[in-house]
Formats: structure tokens, sequence, C-alpha cells
């Protein structure tokens, strides 16, 4: 599996995986180990005949005993996780890394199917490093500010954190979620489809306030935000963008960033493709054009039929996924479900989102959840009754811009099967007699 | 020697007069749990972070002075401004032949990007060369010959972020010679064994695809 979603992933990056290779085996070490693991387990577990004495805690809990009645005996006592709390030992969600050759340069999805509400949880947000996570300590971390300013300016995470604040909840989203499903259904879950999107509060400085601080001079246009991971991430930004609604963000859900997350500081645009949203800022330099850095040449650009690459698609399109029923689920029986999603739009509010049951043909309204709120995920929620019959589930977002999100179909007609990145189309899950869910293309 | 291998150092002594700052010279490797407050037992609260403005920094709000921050020096800046522009804006000094290209191409990119710069798919490291003319194909092959617009990105980001196994590890020569190399292999600059290539030569390459880049087209709620 792993070898095949690489050797598919290459052929739609534009490498040539097409040679092979015997020096394969033991490539995938994140994965192989897992294997193993799981493998082990499961021989273990049949061996025994109290099969979960081999189990652990999964990752985020702590395992305490299971009491036979904890009405008759007191629970463990306060602080006894340090005065950090943790999960349930029997909540298992964790994010899925998905198979790349390298793990330095990796990607790990959300498990949307998994979540309530809005918020993704700060453990379980999806990651993209292109050079591992660095390990910071913020005491020794800075931000330069720099080039067609009238005063450069150094600040300390003391010193922006003393500046005034907001906190303001937005979704980022990779903007490759969902680049193994051009051509065909091709991953299973919707966390593998779509999994590269959460939802954070984040809190920060404005990043307006900051170049006010310095002054920008006429004819400033763009802003490189630079990260201090080994790729030293570089991304040039608009100035508008940045005196807009750009945040220099230090925290998340109430707390620090998560390391994975950038911490001491990232760049948070609202709306505009993940990668755009430095980790580990470290400088940011005003300039007259773009900086045409290899994100935003060689890859993140998308290439058309003709031959060229559309450049600079920063602003994520409408979109929207039914995270229950989803891909690789198993409904047990026919009956009441609610069907429920989330849909986001980087350019501004949801403002309706519908829903269909068969395939396109027809289309109900879902009820959205509040908040609405702009370039953030947004919950929907339709009450379906199923009568065990064939469908095909399918929601469209619509947005405050009267966007409305397109079929595939639509997309491949423009865009071709080649242009990898943004991809907003409407995810089609396939409901089978049986009460099997599965990812297709209708 | 990396250039961001002695920043640390300095924003160490930099921050030396910050609120949390060891007072000894030993790189902190975890944060203390919060002091204990003694009359209650309360954990205290972390003290409101100290600003690296001087003491008495002017506030004046109507003109955004915080008194807060401090003025980067053009020494700080130039410790991590590494980009390079299109137009050639920071390309640094030095030079570099094909030839010399050819030898630390072999030293320190060749385990991964392969014998013929052809890439290693195992490895996740993309082909470097050929593709030309196949971007409107059914099989684009999008290396830094066929899809880079830009020659400036390639000195940018070998410098920055290659190779992998030591990332900013090369010097500006070094970076000079394997542009040359990688450049040369496309066909892009001359493969002469004493081809040369410094900041002036560098700002005047034109890559094949300089021209195949096009603004988002779509007006705004305009599907496609």
């Amino acid at each position: 599996m792993a070898e095949r979603l690489v050797a598919l992933e290459d052929q739609i990056l534009g490498g040539d995986a097409d040679e092979d290779c015997d020096c394969k085996d033991g490539m995938f070490n994140g994965l192989s180990r897992r294997h193993v693991l799981a493998a082990g387990f499961a021989v273990a577990g049949g061996a025994m005949t109290t099969g979960r004495a081999m189990a652990e805690a999964p990752p985020g809990a702590i395992e305490y005993p299971v009491q036979p009645d904890p009405t008759k005996e007191q629970g463990r006592t306060i602080l006894d996780d340090g005065g950090y709390g943790s999960r349930s030992q029997f909540e298992n969600e964790v994010r899925w890394r998905y198979p790349t050759a390298s793990l330095d340069s990796s990607w790990s999805m959300t498990p949307l199917a998994a979540g309530f509400g809005i918020i993704t949880p700060s453990g379980l947000h999806f990651e993209r490093h292109h050079g591992g996570i660095p390990t910071i300590d913020p005491e020794t971390h800075e931000l330069i500010l720099h080039g067609m300013v009238d005063q450069p300016l150094r600040f300390t995470m003391g010193d922006l954190k003393r500046l005034p604040s907001v906190s303001r909840l937005h979704f980022i989203e990779c903007s490759g979620n969902g680049l193994t499903e051009w051509v065909q259904p091709t991953l299973k879950t919707v966390q593998g489809t779509h999994g590269l999107t959460s939802t954070s509060e984040w809190t920060g400085v404005r990043l307006s306030t900051v170049l006010d601080m310095a002054g920008i001079q006429d004819g400033a246009a763009w802003i490189l935000a630079e990260g201090a991971d080994a790729a030293v991430m570089t991304r040039s930004v608009p100035i508008d963008k940045a005196m807009d609604d750009a945040i220099l963000a230090y925290a998340q859900n109430g707390e620090a960033l998560r390391p994975e997350q950038g911490y001491p500081l990232r760049l948070l645009l609202p709306g505009y493709e993940g990668n755009t949203h430095i980790k580990w800022l470290r400088r940011l330099e005003v300039s007259d054009r773009p900086f045409m850095t290899r994100e935003e040449t060689s890859k993140y650009t998308d290439l058309m039929p003709d031959g060229n690459a559309r450049q600079f698609s920063l602003e994520m399109d409408a979109k929207s996924v039914i995270t229950f029923p989803s891909g690789a689920m198993k409904l047990p029986r026919p009956g009441f479900y609610e069907i429920t999603g989330l849909a986001w739009s980087g350019r501004g509010a949801i403002t309706k989102v519908e829903v269909s049951a068969d395939g396109g043909a027809t289309w109900q309204e879902a009820a959205l959840e509040g908040p609405v709120l702009p370039k953030c995920h947004t919950r929907f929620r339709l009450p379906w009754t199923w009568k065990g019959e064939e469908a095909v589930l399918q929601s469209r977002a619509m947005d405050d811009t009267g966007y409305t999100q397109p079929t595939l179909a639509k997309l491949v007609e423009v865009r071709g099967l080649k242009s990898v990145y943004h991809l907003n189309a409407i995810q089609s899950w396939h409901i089978a007699p049986d009460g099997e869910v599965t990812n297709v293309h209708a | 020697m990396s250039m961001r291998n002695f920043v640390l150092p300095i924003f160490c002594v930099a921050s030396g007069g910050m609120a949390f700052a060891q007072t000894d010279s030993a790189a902190r490797t975890v944060a203390d749990l919060p002091a204990e407050i003694e009359e209650t037992g309360e954990r205290a609260p972390s003290p409101p972070p100290l600003s690296s403005a001087d003491d008495g920094a002017p506030v004046d709000l109507a003109t955004n002075q915080y008194g807060i921050g401090s003025p980067a020096s053009e020494e700080q800046i130039a410790q991590i401004d590494i980009d390079v522009m299109p137009d050639g804006r920071g390309l640094p000094e030095g030079r570099g032949t094909y030839a010399e290209g050819e030898t630390l191409y072999a030293d320190r990119c060749l385990a991964c990007h392969g014998e013929n710069l052809e890439g290693v798919a195992e490895l996740g490291a993309p082909k470097l060369v050929g593709g030309r003319d196949s971007l409107a194909s059914d099989q684009p092959v999008k290396t830094v010959e066929s899809y880079w617009p830009y020659a400036s990105t390639l000195f940018d980001y070998v410098h920055r972020a290659m190779p992998m196994d030591s990332p900013g590890s090369l010097t500006p020569d070094e970076v000079y010679a394997l542009s040359a190399y990688i450049l040369g292999q496309s066909g892009i600059t001359s493969d002469d064994a004493d081809a040369v290539l410094n900041a002036e030569s560098f700002a005047q390459v034109t890559m094949p695809n300089a021209d195949g880049f096009v603004e988002d087209p779509r007006g705004r709620g305009q599907t496609e």
C-alpha cells in the first residue's frame, strides 16, 4: 500500500517513479515499524487469554486500572497527571502519516471523521514539514523585520507577547489536500482524502501592528516570511494580505503553539494555503516584488493542460466534506442517522451547505451550526433516514462571495489532471445496501 | 560554515537581559515548573514578558510607538538575510565552475538525486534535469530544467536547505559551482569544465520556462 501510494504520489508530483529499485525495503521506516508492532500485538493478543494485557495506552493517554465499580472505591487522586491532563485511555484517534518516501519531509492528517464541532484538538492538527520539527527555546528566538521599511525591527518573544493581541478562529488547509483523488478514488477514509485541514483558535499580534511600527515604504508590495527550520521555509505574501488580517501567532487553542505548529511563532494568513503560514517564523522582509521561492514556483503551483501553471492561487476555495458517514465505515442497519460534516472557505464565511443522497440529482439544505465564522470550519448537519438502499452522499458549500463548490468533472474540465494542488471538488461517499461506505467518483 | 550556525549564540547574548534568561551560560533544555508561592503554596504566574526595548523607550500609541521591540542592526539582518531574488538581488560574492560542481555533486548530491540527476523516487529526491516541452503533455516532467522559472530559485534553495543530511552547509562558491553543473547539465548554461557562474553571470541566466507561469485568472466568486 505504501509503495503504491508513493509511486502514485510521485507520478502526480511529476517525478519519475517508474524505475524500480531493490533498495525499497526498509525505506518506509515509520510505516513498517507500525506494521511490525501491529502484527506483534495481534499475535500476542491471540496467544493470551487476556489479550488486552499487552495493550499500551494510546498516545496522549495514561493507562489507569479500570475499576470494576467506580461507585464503590475512590478514583485516582487529583494531579496524578502532574497537573497537565491527558485524554481517556479509551480514546485512540491519531494523526496518520502519509507514506512519503522521506520522514523529514512528510505530512500527517487530521482524523476528521472523529471530530466534533469545529475545533481541531491541537494534538490532532495536521502537519506538513519540509525539514522535520525543530526544537526552539523561545528565550533565544527572535523575529527580524527588514527590507522596505523605515526602521528595521527586532522582536523577542517577550516583545511580541507585550504588544496588542487578537484571538481568531481560522482553518488552515494544505493546498495538497486531496491530491491523491484527482484521477481516481484512492484513499479510503475522510482522513486520507481531506485530513489536511484543521481549525484552531490562534492568538498573536496582528502583522499590521509591527509593520506600522516599522513603517512600510512606498512601493512595498510583497513580504517574505522565513522559518527557522532545516528547510528555512520561505513564502512571499502580498502586502495587502499582511496588512489585512495576518497574525503573528504564538498561541493555539488557549496555550502556546505546539512545536509541530511552529513553536514559538508562526505566521497565520487566514484563508491562505497552508504552506504560506510559515512556522518557526524568524524573518520578514518587505519588498517590491515576490521572491519566487522554491515553494511558490516549483511547488504549490497548478500546472494547467496548456503547459502553463497558475501561480499564487493563495486563497483556498470553498469546500466541504461529509465526515459522517464517510469512507471505510459501515452503517450497521437501516434507520436514522445524522449526516454531518465540515465546510470552509478561504474567502469568507460559508453561507449555505447542501447535501445530496442521490449523487447530486437532488439537494437539501443542511443546518449550519453556529458560530459561522469567516475563514473557519463550519459544522453542518442534516437528519437522514437510510432505508437500506444504495445511496451516494455529497455536500456542496457556498460562501459569501457567491462561490459554489464545483464538481470534480467541472474542475478537471478546466485544470486537467496534472495540477496536483487546490482540489476542492464535491466529495462522494457511496453507501452500499449492506451499509458499506466507500470513496467514489460520482 | 552556515550563516545560521552562528546566529544562535549571538541571540543568546542578546537575550541575556530578558526576564526568563538563564544566568548561567548553559542553554536550558526544558522549562522549570512554575515557582511555588511560599505563603499559600500556589503556583506563581509567569512574570510579564520583558521587552527588549531600552528602559523608558517612548510610548505614543497614536504613532505606533509601544516602547517595545528594538531596532535591527545591519549586522543582525545580514546574519540571516540569505534570500536571492530573480533580478539577482541577494546573490553573494563568489564563483564556481562546472567541473567543481560535478565533483561536489558526486560528493554531496548524487546519493539522493542520482548519478544522472534523474532523482531517486524512493528517497523522495526529485529529478533535476530533462522534461523540457513535456509540460503540456499527459506525462509532464517537472524539473529545474523544465519547470523552474528562475535560476535564482535554484541558488536560493540549494543554499538554504540542501543537502538534506546537512542543510545550509554549502558555501556560496559551492552553490555557484553546483548551479553551474545543474544548469550546464540542463543545457541552459555551458557544460564546459571551466564554465563559471558568479553573481554577475548568474543574474543573466534565463530559464526555459520563464514565461510559463500565469496569475490565477479567476474573478471573485468565480468557480473556474
